[in-house]
């Protein structure tokens, strides 16, 4: 095991992958030579090491720089391209969501979009609304899109390489928080498969269903209830589609009441998804209303103060669990 | 060059075959001799049965909205000619003649206008994109195609239709500047038709020409008689072979002229008057051709009579091999979305088959 921060270990993931397939080529605004020189950062000294041929720095175009995936992913190769923050996904939208995701099914199965889509995402760095946006449902949204928000260094790095080996179009969400939370990472190779949620604290009382940065608010208010004797039994989804329904509906099941805690807004958030399943699926096992924890209706504010109001804390979703204790 | 000669910022324009049939031999590709012309115009004639068949078929509710070509076989035709089996021809929604030039079956165009989408199913080996609805955005993965040929090595080469239309996308400037930038084998063709559903050229850009757009991303842009086919053809040819050579992109408009609607769900009445559709019949991009091969002696009324019934017949058979080939399988919607079944997808499609088993239907199409 190695600590690592969650850019380093998409780092790693980046390199073993280009390593081992010479078809997979990074491309996107500032991936080579970027603004920042900092080893923790996911692309850092990939240019150097695999050269401008493979790490393209690229106009600032998020359309094409998609458009670039897609029509590459058509002629046979792996791209990874970098939409450098989520709200900026809006730009390439339609690439994304219009052929990307649809290109397949259009032409009967007969083609292969193995492409990977990474976009980086977060409150916290006073960074604004236009940088700081999480829209993980709108593209959860979209049929024909693999979504992965992972939490931990680890979990990043084997799902990214799982991410470039599908033959399918997968959008990677890094919430930039976790780039300097170090964690263990496996030194030997392994891949985490898309679609398996992780139970990241057994618990008996309460299940919190959460992914990407939210964990660690998860992991903080378990810990606090835990010394009321409160057990949370902590549900990572890193993979929002496919959702891994069993893991979840397992958990709620055994401890019959429900938290879903993600840092996006309210109003048509991933935490409905899941509510809606759970209510389908398990609504017998539940002893009392599930309740949602979520940033509010806005947009994130860039004063530290109201952004730290926005984001959904460990105070926040006790409150919310000792509700429906 | 041609590229310095046909300055678009000059206004000059490429124009080899004059409407009443006047060759400029000096111009003339010396692979377009009499035989190679007399074989592009009847892919035109075919086109055009096929086409004039596809509205007819429309009238009579054998077939969707479509997107008609009348006008625009020549740059159909005389761009897609030039393409080899490697090359990729990315089109828009109105390239039915370059996408069949190219090994699509007409059949299977007819299917995608009947309403089937497995009129998309092109076989593995002919390297054409589905038809692209978004206006113009096929021109950024037209560019990230090229530049994979660039990436691999591979000397193939991109062909990209879109219309007047589409250069007033920001997807077209994100794609000529990409492709300028990367140098990518990438050839963008304007069919500029004069029109964007009702709006005419003149209210898409301030800019004298569409060709003239190439200058700013640093590679040479070109305009011919869209209705002339050697002019096309030769622009073509010298834009690909360019792209092949590692030259980097090139950018064609073909000013052409969309003589029937934008497609069978609009009426033109309402925004052009049946006089300026009269003139442009002078224009027509069959015409000439024919009157040229008629000065040779290589054409009579006769022939051309059968020509036209013999392309009549074969659209016919397609449109009739469609309609038996219309099928719905709900199986295939889900089958279709990711290289495997996810568990959500797989409850879905089960609960659709339920659904159906319910009402009594096959899951194949008819009980």
């Amino acid at each position: 095991m190695q600590p690592l921060g969650m850019g380093q270990a998409i780092n790693q993931a980046l390199r073993e992958e280009m390593r081992r397939n010479p078809d997979v080529f990074l491309a996107g605004e500032g991936i080579g030579v970027g603004i920042h020189d900092s080893p923790m950062l996911p692309t850092a000294g990939l240019l150097k090491d695999f050269g401008a041929r493979r790490v393209k720095d690229t106009p600032v175009s998020e359309a094409a720089i998609a458009g670039l995936a897609v029509g590459a992913a058509v002629a046979g190769l792996r791209p990874v391209v970098e939409i450098m923050y989520n709200p900026f996904f809006t730009l390439a939208s339609d690439m994304i969501v219009n052929h990307a995701a649809k290109l397949r099914y259009l032409s009967g199965g007969k083609s292969s979009f193995p492409l990977v889509v990474r976009m980086k995402t977060g409150a916290g760095f006073g960074a604004g609304c236009q940088h700081s946006h999480n829209l993980e449902a709108w593209v959860a949204h979209c049929p024909g899109l693999k979504v992965v928000m992972p939490s931990t260094p680890a979990d990043a790095k084997g799902l990214l390489k799982s991410a470039i080996r599908e033959p399918n179009p997968v959008v990677f969400i890094e919430d930039m928080m976790l780039y300097f939370v170090p964690g263990p990472v496996p030194a030997e190779e392994y891949q985490i498969p898309l679609g398996q949620a992780e139970i990241k604290r057994q618990g008996t009382d309460v299940t919190v269903v959460t992914w990407s940065k939210m964990l660690l608010v998860a992991l903080k208010a378990a810990d606090q209830m835990a010394r009321e004797n409160i057990e949370l039994e902590i549900v990572d989804l890193r993979t929002l589609v496919p959702l891994d329904k069993e893991t979840l509906l397992a958990s709620v099941r055994k401890t019959g009441r429900l938290v879903v805690l993600h840092e996006a807004t309210r109003t048509g958030g991933f935490a409905g998804e899941v509510a809606a399943v759970v209510m389908e699926e398990a609504f017998e096992s539940l002893k009392a209303p599930l309740r949602r924890v979520t940033g509010p209706d806005i947009p994130v504010p860039v004063s530290p103060p109201l952004e730290r109001f926005y984001i959904p804390s460990e105070e926040k979703l006790i409150m919310a669990v000792q509700e429906i204790l | 060059m041609l590229w310095a000669e046909y300055d678009p910022l000059a206004h000059r324009r490429l124009a080899i075959l004059s409407p009443e049939g006047q060759m400029d031999e000096g111009l003339r590709p010396p692979e377009l001799d009499d035989g190679a012309l007399l074989n592009l115009y009847d892919r035109m004639v075919a086109l055009r049965q096929a086409d004039l068949l596809a509205l007819n078929l429309q009238r009579a509710g054998r077939l969707g909205t479509y997107a008609p070509t009348l006008g625009q076989e020549a740059a159909n035709i005389g761009s897609a000619a030039v393409l080899q089996a490697e090359d990729w021809l990315v089109p828009s929604f109105r390239e039915t003649g370059a996408m069949l030039l190219k090994g699509v079956s007409l059949k299977l165009l007819y299917l995608y206008w009947m309403g089937c989408e497995w009129g998309s199913h092109f076989p593995e080996e002919v390297r054409v994109l589905p038809i692209c609805a978004p206006v113009s955005t096929q021109t950024l993965h037209g560019v990230g195609l090229s530049w994979a040929a660039k990436l691999k090595g591979e000397n193939w080469v991109t062909l990209i239709y879109l219309g007047d239309g589409g250069t007033s996308k920001g997807d077209f400037h994100e794609a000529m500047n990409f492709a300028g930038t990367f140098q990518t084998p990438t050839v963008f063709f304007i069919q500029n038709n004069q029109f964007a559903i009702s709006v005419p050229r003149t209210r898409q850009t301030a800019s004298a020409t569409l060709a003239q757009k190439a200058i700013a991303y640093g590679f040479p842009g070109i305009q011919v008689d869209g209705n002339d086919l050697p002019a096309v053809y030769l622009a073509t040819r010298e834009a690909v072979t360019r792209a092949r050579a590692g030259q980097g992109p090139c950018l064609i408009e073909a000013q052409t002229y969309r003589r029937g609607p934008h497609t069978t769900a609009d009426d033109p009445t309402r925004y052009r008057s049946e006089a300026e559709l009269k003139e442009q019949e002078r224009f027509d991009p069959l015409l000439r051709v024919r009157r040229y091969l008629e000065n040779r002696g290589l054409m009579t009324p006769e022939t051309e009579a059968a020509r036209e019934a013999q392309h009549l017949k074969w659209a016919q058979e397609q449109a009739r091999e469609a309609e038996a080939a219309i099928s719905y399988n709900p199986d295939e919607i889900f089958d279709y979305h990711f290289a495997e079944l996810p568990p959500y997808l797989a409850e879905q499609k089960a609960y659709c088959q339920r659904l159906l088993t319910a009402k009594g239907e096959s899951a194949h199409g008819q009980a």
